[in-house]
């Protein structure tokens, strides 16, 4: 070791790819790798990709992480064993949800949460919505309650009492019994994990993070003591859904925090890149091993949502980036259904096996193995590196087995088929965010990352009428960049409750001064260098009589141990978003605060992408080959370009295949890509 | 001809506007009716028949029928002024011509382009209060109109685009809770606003013929997907009734029975045979009902666009003076409890054309319950509250433990926001178990919410049906368990004289008022049920073992073990 630690390293571990970016705070050096996952044990895969990196680990400053593991955990229900103890009366509060169902039209469709009915258990204690204890705890009632989860398998509790949000005396007393019974740490009480009146979304949340907790705290933990072993002293972070990384500690702790970790470092990134290029507004597509992932950034802004379904009824409250996820990967499976229907997905294969070209074992065919077959990837040259040579035969003989056969087509018509059905699939996806939200699609840049989504590009210009697609220099390390450049970001919610006219401001100043402070030790704790700090207060407030709340950002800030909030400065904050957001303002009705938002953010350094751009270099020496490749119901003579080797200004008319690393590009016939001065390519139409 | 991109781009900005009107007015409304349980919708409408343009689906799905006859209601309102004028905003109430009941306000705004109107903006929400004898106006025992609240018929809220103040002083000086209504009328006032800042949008970026076209093609699309659908169908006449439990006044059911005739493309919906109109309030007008047969048809056809489209190939016929073709002044407040069991009809006839595109009868009721009193710093509360219960067991699996009404995607308010606005706590929330209908596929099970009171007294009121006729099964399942309404008096617990219908009953601090919730029916013979399916019902105690024994014909060892004995 040279000097003092510079090196950031990002590392986003996909279902099928382990993706790092890693920058050089010193110099402004850069550079990406990519390794399979390994689906059997995941943190293997991680050191795999850093030391495809960093040749030596006591140079890494800190790592910060985007993983999965939390989301497919829950989709899969294959969290930890996890019950309930709760209010008497109450034992269904996961059951009875808000009374909904998952569809407007058609009444169809089961909820399942992560709680098996018969591992919640009722205690006699009951809290008032004013905070008073109405019956106080017997903790030997508790006691017998744990006893009865353990005896029946549970490895994780959740302790979810009504009211809990305005007391938790009841609930803190209850932890407390549950500990001195319970043999490990994953015991969670609700309002420590989400301290916000609606009962429902409380314990929906606080299940699904102590469900999480025996899975992704080991997990980290054996990726900080890897780390160790290998000779490195890094700070571990992590990617939170909101955008955000916190420390490796934190995580362990508010797991449910990470649900869309891998897909929120990728906006993130996303929507610095493409601002950068002079795109604010595009749609990020991830398009990894198993899933696609699409987000909207209107104006540079990636919006954030309170709350969002894992799946029906899995509701996790936290504010995070709104993604819309559907199962449409390289890796999914192209089938044909009871109705003679070709269908891609749900199901994947992963990494491992992986399609059917990786000889790993499986033996069924993949959006991977079309894209293969068609010649839209290079057999020779597979991206990842672990796999010498892709097998075209297998990959072919598999399409014939499953689809070709049922569907009574050739072999190329079949991939062609897989393709084309993958293709809508995505489209409906972009749209969901897009054209049904009232977005004009040609105001948007399609932005596809993840190492298979700029093979579908051309596909969501055509199919949608995107204006244009903007492919990041390294898109299938978008969320490992994403990682590199995130602010650390602490979210806090405490529910109030009162009418602003007898609100005493003093303990809400304190409160935002100590929240305040709890955030800033959390940013002290993590070991990490900002380059600046923030705190965001935002108050939910309403007239009282409604039951919705708009949100209010309050124009204070920290200083000298208060915030200096004011009645007048709250009242004037509440009457113009609340005109902005309706218009109008309702004379004479008070007006309540709900709950108190407090976010605080330490600003990390930002990379200079200007790093990425390429250096000389020349369109014919970047040529690096001909090929057949399957278009539109036929072989067409393609050329093949490195895509690196690329210089800025370079102009490819389709069709064309752009190769890399970690992604390879197809630019349909009709569109023209062009390689811009960070590097970026900008594909066309070509009028 | 609209190229095949922007036809999808505008009919997807046309359901975006009406989507983001329904939420602007759940965000702003005070009525918790439609802030929680968004009993409230938006659409645009046809300037010159009232058809449906488009449908917000977040709210009510039967206004989206309902709502086409207010915008005519408020056509001829303005025919008779010489036609609309730019800044107009029509209000109504009145049933017999807008449809539903009088709890929804619904207001009609021209949106105009180049000086006529190009189509019409609509908001309905359900105000808290409007007069009448019962607060809340769920009276189970009006006789007419006059005892249900004020009726409004079409008439001008704004006059080329100033608000007539004298009007919203009648409204407001006829409510319990002015307010609350306030509050709402402002937030459909908004969500106007917001729909046609986004219309205007919509007009200069395509132009008033491309998009008039546009429209004309998704409807003529619509009504040509439906027609395959119906042509897909057997040919015949398939015939189902039900029964309602009663009119609020007299222990006789009413009867809906549907002949609902396949021919070729075409589909007609017969009720010929169901009750004469009741001197209670579950009739309903005849626009309610046709509205009611859409949504059935849209939960059996999910794939059809919302929009008067679909309708095109569908006749009805609903003879005059049933309880399906109300004229005022019948009373109508009950409309919820009557369209539900419409639509179990319609179900009820498909399982018979096609029994894999339906599922069985639901809980169907949105059994109102309304307490009203003053809190202890003096000021008044109306708590009132719908409930959910089981959906109907369907051919992919279970029905869905306490869903919402097949009428709405309304939602409950969570607990702990009802017991912080009122002076109440739940004593109980939580599955009633043996409430599901047995079957291949069981039925969902229905709720128990056990309520207290905490103020020193309150008037209460309750509206629910399938008290005696509970949900049917279809294809040999079996009827899941009826409603039941159970409170606290003096001298013990007491029942309503008829089924879940009450009033007039006064609770005191302390005393609690019990809802079970009706479950759904099931699919298919219990016979047929999976034992492990059985076992996991028993573990998770959705079903009790002395039922399990019974109704499905199996016997359980001491050690859990589960057989069903050869026949």
């Amino acid at each position: 070791m040279s000097g003092p630690a510079t090196t950031v390293v990002g590392v986003d571990i996909g279902g099928t790819f382990t993706d790092v970016f890693y920058v050089d705070e010193a110099t402004g050096a850069c550079g990406v790798a990519k390794v399979p996952s390994v689906r059997s044990d995941i943190a293997l895969g991680f050191l795999d990709g850093i030391a495809a990196a960093v040749a030596d680990p006591a140079d890494i400053a800190s790592v910060v992480h985007g993983t999965t593991v939390g989301t497919n955990t829950l989709l899969e229900r294959k969290g930890a064993k996890t019950g309930l103890i709760v209010t008497k009366g109450f034992r269904d509060v996961l059951e009875m949800r808000r009374r909904d169902r998952p569809k407007t039209w058609g009444l169809w469709g089961s909820f399942q949460h992560v709680v098996s009915r018969d591992l919640s258990i009722e205690v006699d204690e009951r809290t008032l919505a004013d905070g008073t204890i109405m019956t106080p705890l017997d903790p030997s009632e508790v006691t017998a309650a744990a006893e009865r989860l353990i005896a029946l398998g549970c490895e994780a509790v959740g302790i979810v009492f009504i009211n809990s949000y305005a007391n938790n005396t009841n609930e803190l007393a209850a932890l407390e019994a549950v500990r001195a019974a319970w043999p490990n740490e994953y015991i969670n009480a609700s309002s420590l994990i989400l301290p916000e009146i609606r009962e429902f979304e409380r314990a929906s949340t606080t299940a699904l993070n102590v469900c999480l907790q025996p899975i992704l705290a080991p997990y980290l933990g054996r990726l900080r003591d890897n780390l160790a072993e290998a000779g490195s002293k890094a700070d571990l972070l992590i990617v939170q859904s909101n955008g955000g990384v916190m420390s490796a500690e934190t995580a362990g702790q508010l797991p449910v925090r990470t649900a869309l970790s891998g897909p929120a470092a990728g906006v993130i990134a996303g929507a610095y890149i493409a601002e950068a290029a002079g795109f604010p507004n595009i749609i990020t597509c991830d398009m990894g091993g198993t899933s696609f992932d699409v987000a909207l950034v209107s104006e540079g802004k990636s919006a954030l949502a309170l709350q969002t379904s894992i799946d029906f009824g899995l509701v996790i409250r936290n504010p995070m980036i709104e993604i819309t996820t559907i199962g449409a990967g390289g890796g999914s499976i192209a089938w044909v259904d009871r109705g003679g229907f070709l269908q891609i997905g749900p199901e994947s294969a992963g990494s491992d096996p992986g399609p059917v070209c990786y000889g790993l074992g499986n033996d069924r065919p993949t959006v991977t193995d079309a894209n293969l077959v068609m010649g839209r990837i290079n057999a020779d040259r597979p991206i990842g590196g672990k796999i010498e040579r892709l097998d075209v035969d297998a990959a072919k003989a598999a399409i014939v087995t499953h689809v070709s056969a049922p569907l009574e087509l050739d072999a190329m018509a079949a991939a062609e088929a897989i393709i084309r059905v993958a293709n809508s699939k995505m489209a409906g996806a972009i749209r969901l965010v897009s054209v049904e939200r009232g977005h004009d699609p040609k105001r948007f840049a399609a932005m596809p990352f993840g190492g298979a989504g700029a093979l579908h590009a051309g596909a969501m210009i055509r199919d949608v009428g995107l204006g244009s697609a903007i492919v990041p220099r390294y898109p299938g390390v978008t969320s490992a960049l994403g990682c590199v450049i995130a602010d650390m970001r602490h979210d806090f919610v405490h529910t109030i409750n009162r009418p602003l006219d007898r609100l005493d401001v003093g303990p809400l100043d304190e409160e935002m001064v100590a929240t305040a402070a709890r955030g800033f030790e959390l940013l002290d704790q993590s070991g990490v260098q900002f380059e600046g700090r923030e705190v965001i207060y935002e108050l939910d407030m309403s007239y009282i009589g409604q039951t919705h709340t708009v949100a209010v950002a309050l124009p204070v800030s920290l200083a000298d141990g208060t915030t200096s909030v004011t009645e007048g400065i709250i009242r004037t904050a509440f009457e113009s978003s609340y005109r902005a957001t309706y218009n109008r303002l309702l004379d004479g009705i008070a007006t309540r605060i709900l709950s108190l938002r407090t976010a605080v953010v330490g600003r990390r350094p930002k990379f200079d992408l200007s790093a990425l751009s390429p250096t000389g270099g020349s369109v014919a020496d970047a040529l690096l080959d001909e090929r057949e490749v399957w278009i539109d119901n036929g072989w067409q003579t393609t050329r093949i370009y490195d895509r690196l080797a690329l210089p800025v200004g370079a102009r490819i008319a389709g069709p064309a295949i752009l190769e890399q690393s970690d992604t390879t590009i197809f630019v349909d016939p009709g569109l023209g890509a062009e390689v811009d001065r960070f590097g970026n390519l900008v594909v066309k139409p070509d009028d | 001809m609209v190229d095949p991109v922007s036809l999808a781009v505008i009919r997807g900005r046309l359901e975006q506007i009406v989507d983001e009107m329904d939420a602007t007015l759940f965000r702003a409304a005070f009525s918790p009716v439609i802030a929680e349980a968004r009993d409230g919708s938006h659409g645009l409408y046809d300037a010159a028949n009232g058809d449906t343009i488009a449908m917000g689906k977040t709210g009510l799905p039967v206004f989206i029928g309902a709502m086409s006859h207010a915008a005519r209601a408020a056509i001829k309102r303005a025919d008779a002024d010489g036609g609309f004028a730019d800044g107009d905003i029509i209000l109504l109430n009145d049933p017999y011509d807008g449809a539903t009941h009088l709890n929804d306000i619904k207001l009609i705004k021209p949106l105009f382009r180049d000086g006529r109107p190009f189509c019409l903006l609509a908001s309905v929400g359900h105000w808290i209060d409007v007069g009448g004898n019962v607060p809340g106006n769920y009276n189970p025992t009006a006789t007419d109109i006059m005892q249900e609240g004020m009726r409004i018929p079409a008439v001008k809220l704004f006059d080329r685009g100033r608000m007539r103040q004298d009007v919203v002083d009648i409204l407001l000086a006829n409510s319990r809770l002015p307010q609350s209504c306030y509050g709402d009328l402002n937030a459909q006032l908004g969500a106007l606003d917001l729909g046609e800042r986004r219309m205007i949008e919509l007009l200069d970026d395509y132009g008033a013929d491309v998009l008039a076209e546009a429209i004309a093609e998704i409807q003529a699309r619509a009504a040509r997907q439906m027609r395959d659908l119906i042509a897909a169908l057997p040919d015949g006449i398939f015939s189902f009734e039900d029964n309602i439990d009663n009119d609020g006044l007299t222990d006789t059911p009413l009867k809906v029975a549907l002949d609902l005739t396949i021919r070729d493309e075409e589909m007609t919906l017969d009720f010929s045979r169901s009750a004469p109109s009741c001197a209670g309030p579950m009739n309903v007008a005849r626009g309610t009902t046709i509205a009611a047969c859409f949504v059935a048809l849209k939960h059996v056809f999910t794939e059809v666009p919302a929009n008067a489209g679909c309708l095109e190939p569908i006749r009805f016929v609903i003879p005059d003076n049933s309880i399906l073709s109300a004229e005022a002044p019948k009373p109508v407040s009950g409309y919820t409890e009557n369209i539900m069991r419409t639509i179990d009809v319609v179900f009820g006839a498909f399982s018979k054309i096609a029994p894999e595109r339906t599922n069985a009868a639901c809980f169907a009721t949105v059994n109102v319950l309304l307490m009203s009193g003053r809190r202890d710093d003096g000021s008044d509360f109306i708590f009132f509250t719908f409930f959910g219960g089981g959906l109907g067991a369907n051919p992919e699996g279970d029905g869905l433990n306490h869903g919402n009404a097949p009428i709405g995607m309304a939602t409950i308010p969570p607990v702990e926001i009802l017991e912080a606005a009122y002076p109440v706590r739940f004593t109980n929330w939580g599955l009633r178990c043996d409430s599901g209908g047995a079957g291949h596929q069981r039925g969902g099970l229905g709720a128990i919410y056990e309520i207290e009171l905490r103020a020193d007294a309150a008037n209460l009121v309750a509206f629910g049906e399938r008290a005696v006729f509970p949900a049917f099964g279809i294809l040999g399942g079996g009827a899941g368990a009826p409603n039941r309404l159970i409170y606290d008096q003096d001298d013990g617990p007491a029942i309503p004289r008829l089924g879940t219908k009450l009033s007039g009953v006064r609770l005191t601090k302390g005393q609690r008022v019990r809802i079970e919730s009706p479950g759904g029916g099931g699919y298919g013979p219990a016979g047929d049920r999976a034992l492990d399916d059985i076992a996991r019902d028993l573990r998770l105690g959705l079903v009790s073992p002395d039922r399990a024994e019974r109704d499905y014909a199996v016997t359980i060892a001491p050690d859990g073990t589960i057989a069903r004995p050869a026949a």
